[in-house]
């Protein structure tokens, strides 16, 4: 800022001096240019132009056909759609486990003996590992006849469950599945708000006698705040995001119950069956929406932190 | 600290809970170390119904024949191509847009900035029609040069809010002072700023890598043949192929964890740095 109000002491060539005057100004948009075209070539203008495909009927090869608001009145009355859209709800019920149950772990670990650095690690390893290998973990976990779970379940009620095969379950043993990395990583943003606590007031609490939940919710919750809150965003982005374990796991089977919409709009713009392209976009608009609510939300509360902090 | 550290609570108490921890953990890892056995378990002990015993051999030749029959290494050796790059142009353009919003104060700053980090949220799906119809278009499809653009460019709304941050946490006085001297912004960026960001770069190139190397759903969208497919996607087709054959697919998956599982021990530091950013104040 007091740059550019300084005297220019030497005489120089227009140009440059042009350039020295308006330095300040200009430098951000030169640093911004490369990484705002990239951002907006793939992830702005595609967002709009999902919103433009919706309208038509297109195989992705030949001509589109304007179709109005035909996509979205099929999707209607479209009992996959219901299914998708029942499964992302449980999904996202489900998913938000992960924030208590990270937290749980997270208060186990927090002590310092021996080794317990390496335990952390090793309990965060979960998150590390690609969803398509943990997809394939459990898929081994729960497979009928010889998977430990199957045997479990065997041993204490006497009859298997194939949890893959089963409409009803299927669902609730691939978000299993999900949560397994999920608590991992709410767990380890736990472990780094413990660490900051501040002990004084830990102490101070401890002589007015809060202990135990109390001492939780009252003292050591406020203060992992900024904690829960990324833990609750990710954990929400992570729910309806999900794609990767279903495709996995089931391939949205048995007979479609396990497909969730970001599953069923990649079914229906790339299957085996057809691309429907229009249709596949729609279903795509649908899935931004509801995250889109989420996610203002999020930057609402972001916008409002940064506005106090500066 | 809390809870209260098990010392205080006597002898026993630290007894106790080093009994539990290893019992813990086996229990969090049960599929990973199921897997892990099974990988090394040799088929006949699979056709034989020792499942969870302690396999009759070491058959490191399920991990021969994995690489022998199949696709694997030339999958592995794709992750990297597409990885690498990825890595190295999203932190390179974070570190540009991370300079401009972190330091100048101009009136759509937080605009630009905020739509980076929604453009971070959005589902894959809305993107998924245009950017494969976009690559096709533009010859890019079932290329490596075609994930990696799109890879980058994601990536850059993450990397910003991730460089802005760090670079906002530095010290005001530097960059006021080098302007004081008359320094041109460029060399301020270059000279001053780029080496303290050196733990931030560190931190967003492990967390980059292991993103990129386990992404799957845009190396099934952008790619299609077993010459550019990249491990993740591999292993799907993979495992269509190993129907039931498990000490194939986990061989398989464990040789598709391993790089990410060797590159987050190796700088651990800095992985949970990135990952925690903004998780304390």
């Amino acid at each position: 800022m007091t740059r550019a109000a300084l005297p220019n002491a030497r005489a120089e060539a227009p140009p440059r001096s042009w350039w020295r005057a308006n330095q300040q100004r200009l430098t951000p948009w030169l640093f911004l240019a490369p990484g705002l075209f990239m951002f907006g070539l793939y992830v702005i203008w595609p967002i709009a132009d999902s919103f433009w495909l919706s309208f038509f009927d297109w195989d992705g090869l030949g001509e589109k056909r304007w179709i109005g608001w035909g996509n979205y009145q099929e999707l209607r009355t479209d009992p996959a759609f219901y299914t998708s859209l029942k499964n992302n709800v449980i999904w996202l019920a489900l998913y938000l486990l992960a924030v208590p149950a990270g937290l749980m772990i997270a208060i186990f670990l927090n002590q310092t003996v021996f080794g317990i650095r390496l335990y952390k690690s090793l309990f965060f390893f979960p998150f590390v590992i690609s969803q398509v290998v943990v997809g394939l973990m459990f898929s081994w976990f729960y497979a009928p006849n010889f998977g430990l779970f199957y045997q479990l379940i065997e041993w204490i009620t006497g009859r298997g469950v194939a949890v893959l095969a089963d409409p009803d379950l299927v669902t609730y043993g691939i978000i299993a599945a999900g949560l397994w990395p999920q608590i991992a990583y709410v767990m380890i943003l736990y472990l780094t708000g413990l660490n900051n606590v501040s002990p004084d007031q830990v102490e101070a609490a401890r002589l007015d006698g809060a202990r135990g939940w109390r001492m939780l919710w009252y003292v050591i919750l406020p203060q992992l705040r900024p904690a829960t809150f990324i833990a609750v965003v990710v954990t929400v982005i992570g729910a309806l995001r999900s794609f990767d374990l279903v495709s996995i796991m089931t391939d949205g089977g048995p007979f479609g119950s396990s497909r969730v919409l970001s599953f069923y709009m990649f079914e229906q713009a790339l299957s085996e069956y057809g691309f429907r392209m229009g249709y596949g976009a729609a279903i795509a608009v649908v899935l931004f929406l509801i995250m889109m609510v989420f996610i203002s939300g999020f930057i609402w509360k972001m916008v409002r932190d940064e506005r106090e902090g500066y | 600290m809390f809870p209260r550290p098990v010392q205080q609570r006597g002898p026993g108490a630290v007894a106790t809970y080093q009994v539990l921890l290893p019992i813990a953990l086996v229990l969090w890892l049960l599929p990973l170390l199921g897997v892990a056995l099974t990988s090394v378990r040799p088929a006949s002990d699979l056709a034989s119904g020792n499942y969870f015993g302690w396999p009759s051999a070491f058959a490191i030749e399920n991990y021969a024949a994995v690489f022998q029959n199949s696709p694997i290494g030339r999958y592995m050796l794709n992750s990297l191509i597409v990885t690498v790059p990825t890595v190295l142009g999203a932190v390179a353009l974070s570190c540009l847009t991370g300079f401009a919003l972190g330091v100048y104060r101009f009136r759509s700053n937080l605009l630009i900035f905020f739509m980076f980090v929604a453009g971070n949220f959005v589902p894959f799906q809305i993107l998924m029609v245009p950017v494969r119809d976009m690559s096709v278009q533009l010859g890019l499809y079932n290329s490596y040069q075609g994930l990696i653009l799109f890879h980058i460019a994601f990536q850059t709304g993450f990397c910003t809010l991730f460089m802005r941050n760090f670079i906002r946490a530095l010290p005001r006085e530097l960059i006021e002072a080098a302007r004081v001297e008359g320094v041109a912004e460029w060399r301020i960026f270059w000279f001053i700023v780029l080496p303290l960001m050196r733990p931030a770069i560190a931190a967003l190139s492990v967390l980059i890598f292991t993103f990129i190397w386990n992404d799957y759903f845009w190396a099934t969208v952008l790619t299609t043949s077993a010459a550019t497919q990249t491990v993740t996607a591999g292993l799907y087709s993979l495992n269509g192929q190993w129907i039931a054959q498990w000490h194939l697919v986990s061989a398989g998956s464990i040789l598709a964890a391993l790089p990410p599982v060797i590159m987050f021990f190796a700088m651990q530091k800095h992985f949970i740095a990135g990952l925690t950013l903004g998780a304390v104040k």
